[in-house]
């Protein structure tokens, strides 16, 4: 990796807007403005055309460290990360063991800092064992060197109402976040994709919106009972997103979450049985989708998070119904948005800087990250070849794992630079 | 035809009626005292079985053998797949024993479809029943039986005659490729059930729904029942035996207000009591047991589509003889 010293970043488009010059040195932005003279010695990045943002954080990443390495590692996870224009990511607790202890949140928390690519900010199991019985010591890792804020039983819902009330109380002694992964589990046994049209046509178990969005409801209810803040993982209805407009309507402490696959693909994809589009929530409909842009857009939707599932070849070499869930995504993330939400109009630069940094480190309470561009913030900078078009290969991928839903699909953009505290992460593609 | 059979969706109207025509053709072989053909010797068909079903793959072992093909049978219980080996794995043994086709019945929806286009085998795949999806034999054998009752036979299609489908269609791979096959023949489908047993989404599916057994018996030609497995009534599809058959069950009343020429068909195996009584079952309207003599021409004439046959079956394997 290189070392940490002064670069000039000539002529990119800070958040979208004029060419200006921005001047790191050190761990920070020492300038932004026209003409910046190069100090001695400096690295001069021509930066003409490109698109200059905040660093992207990640609220919902596994990482698959500890008991997964052959499917991620922290290292091969954060190392995809940089390569998405990552410099934060939030590692979920459903790893082998759970970090649902001090001591588990703290393992990743250390391998994060040894991996040097991305800030690696662990959750904490919600519960012990994600068994949604008894409440893991969120107190003891909120206080380890992790300072754990967002806690998940993601993979599996805090199911039961009073675990999921007493949660809520419970973390707002240290400002805490239940992430909710909301799945009914009732509505849910034996569920396979979307319930609709085509998992009738397929005879695939089905998946119904109401199985989320009656955990949703229940959930800002209960967030707003006991006056704490709840966040919605992987929101992926139409339906869902009308409760959570009413909710912040209400003026209620709700955000939530949309991963890139749930603003692009649809269920139809499962027609082919092609278990690359098997993933939880399950790919929703067209209605859905157009939902959950507009949603993001009007800020209903507060950020998007990847959702980064990596599982090895084969678990998704077979038939559907032995497939594992999920996909990867932190390195084709900002492309996606890119498609879906700035060539079609709907978000500016400067709106996904808010959705995909400032947002999302706001929710995970991240202190060094989703800051202005702006002279003596920390340079966590992502730079952007918006004009880049390119077929998704995953063979290129930096990632332990290879399921992408995007294999052969051509998307926009390419991050050429990251920069982690003023330390080049990814130059010109590719890892430094 | 195509290369496999994976859906009754895949087949067109004039697909349809060449396999029935075909098995019209092969059917008179069982009247013969020796019932064998040569027309596929020295191809391999392989029975890959990871769900048990004695009546279906004895069905496609009798039409193979028929055809003088060497068979396979390929069983999950018992077998390397009971160990944890993938289908990929199992594909790709079969593929390197040399099998020409590959009959599979599965649990998982869509496995037949994955092995197809997965690139694992070369050969033929045909769809034995998967998962809640289809059973597109059983869907042919079916249209086979309606057609030598309600129509004239060799050539037709099944325009305007009207089919009754009754039981548990959520979970039923009978139900889905019988939609789609009797639609593309012509015929005019009622789904009936009770609503907790219709999927979710049926609205886009060619047929109507009821959900009252007693407004759809009299102007049907063909009363299918379906087999409702009693542990359904475990997770609240309805609430007793008693009162399914009651309300969806076929017995002598419902069945004598049926028109005179219309049939009841099952699939098998029946629930006697269940979803048709004793009575219905041993009638001689009753076609369960025809549909089973029924199945093994119309294998017959998949096996034989499939694996090349591009000319009359019957005419091509009199050639061959002659040779």
């Amino acid at each position: 990796m290189s070392e940490t010293n002064t670069t000039l970043l000539r002529g990119a488009k800070v958040l979208g807007g004029e060419p200006q010059d921005v001047l790191i040195e050190g761990e920070r932005i020492a300038a932004v403005g026209t003409g910046l003279d190069a100090p001695a010695g400096a690295t001069v990045i021509d930066a003409a055309g490109q698109i200059l943002l905040p660093g992207l954080v990640d609220l919902h990443t596994h990482l698959r460290e500890p008991g997964r390495e052959d499917s991620e590692t922290v290292l091969t996870g954060t190392k995809a990360a940089a390569v998405g224009g990552f410099t934060a990511v939030h590692a979920m607790a459903n790893t082998f063991p759970v970090a649902d202890t001090a001591g588990v949140v703290e393992q990743v928390w250390r391998l994060g800092k040894e991996s040097g690519y991305c800030d690696v900010q662990p959750v904490g199991a919600v519960t012990v064992g994600l068994e949604g019985k008894k409440l893991a010591e969120l107190g003891a890792m909120r206080d380890s060197a992790a300072g754990v804020r967002v806690f998940s039983d993601d993979g599996k819902c805090v199911d039961d109402a009073v675990i999921m009330r007493r949660a809520l109380e419970y973390v707002k002694a240290f400002d805490g976040v239940i992430a909710q992964h909301a799945q009914e589990p009732r509505l849910t046994e034996g569920a396979q994709m979307n319930e609709g049209i085509v998992s009738a046509e397929l005879g695939l178990g089905g998946w119904p919106a109401v199985a989320e969005e009656s955990i949703v409801a229940r959930d800002v209810l209960l967030a707003a009972h006991v006056g704490s803040r709840v966040h919605i993982c992987h929101l992926s209805t139409a339906g869902s997103v009308e409760i959570v407009r009413w909710a912040k309507s209400k003026g209620w402490n709700v955000t939530a979450e949309v991963t890139p696959h749930h603003l692009l693909l649809t269920d139809e994809l499962v027609r082919s049985y092609n278990p690359v589009y098997k993933v939880n929530p399950p790919l929703r409909t067209e209605a859905d989708v157009m939902a959950l842009r507009e949603a993001l857009a009007d800020g209903t939707i507060d950020c998007v998070a990847t959702d980064h599932a990596p599982h090895p070849h084969e678990d998704k070499d077979c038939e559907w119904g032995a497939a594992a869930m999920g996909m990867v995504g932190l390195e084709t993330a900002l492309s996606v948005v890119q498609h879906t939400m700035v060539d079609t109009g709907l978000l500016d630069w400067a709106g996904v800087a808010d959705r995909m940094s400032h947002r999302p480190s706001v929710i995970g309470r991240l202190t060094g990250h989703g800051r202005p561009i702006a002279a003596g913030e920390p340079a966590n900078l992502t730079l952007l070849d918006s004009a880049y078009r390119g077929v998704v290969n995953p063979a290129g991928f930096a990632s332990r794992s290879r399921n992408t839903p995007y294999e052969g699909r051509e998307l926009p953009g390419r991050v050429t630079h990251t920069f982690l505290r003023g330390r080049a992460t990814v130059v010109d593609g590719k890892l430094a | 035809m195509k290369r496999h059979l994976i859906s009754a969706a895949d087949l067109s109207r004039d697909d349809a009626v060449l396999i029935l025509d075909t098995a019209e053709e092969l059917a008179r072989l069982a009247d013969r005292p020796i019932k064998k053909l040569p027309t596929l010797r020295g191809r391999t068909v392989v029975n890959l079985f990871f769900e048990d079903s004695t009546r279906t793959r004895i069905s496609f072992e009798a039409a193979a053998k028929r055809l003088s093909a060497d068979v396979i049978n390929f069983s999950a219980k018992g077998s390397s797949v009971s160990k944890g080996e993938s289908l990929k794995d199992t594909a790709l043994t079969l593929e390197a024993m040399g099998a020409d086709a590959v009959v599979i019945r599965h649990h998982s929806s869509g496995a037949p479809h994955r092995l197809a286009t997965s690139g694992w085998i070369g050969g033929s795949v045909v769809n034995a029943g998967d998962g809640t999806h289809e059973h597109p034999t059983q869907a042919l054998l079916d249209a086979f039986t309606m057609r030598r009752h309600l129509t004239s036979g060799t050539g037709q299609d099944l325009a305007g005659r009207r089919i009754t489908i009754v039981g548990d269609i959520l979970h039923s791979r009978v139900a889905r490729s019988n939609v789609h096959l009797l639609a593309t023949l012509g015929a005019e489908v009622t789904l009936v059930a009770p609503p907790t047993l219709v999927p979710f989404g049926v609205e886009s599916w060619p047929c109507e729904v009821s959900y009252d057994l007693d407004a759809v018996v009299g102007k049907s030609d063909a009363v299918m029942m379906l087999r409702v497995q009693r542990e359904r009534m475990n997770a609240a599809f309805f609430p007793t035996e008693r009162e399914y058959a009651r309300r969806y069950g076929l017995d002598g009343d419902r069945m004598a207000r049926m028109p005179e020429h219309a049939i009841v068909m099952h699939p098998g195996p029946m629930n006697r009591g269940m979803e048709i009584t004793a009575e219905v079952a041993d009638s001689d309207r009753c076609t369960a047991v025809e549909q089973v003599t029924n199945g093994v021409s119309i294998r017959m004439a998949v096996l034989y589509l499939l694996l090349g046959g591009n000319e009359s079956a019957v005419a091509a394997a009199r050639t061959e003889e002659s040779k």
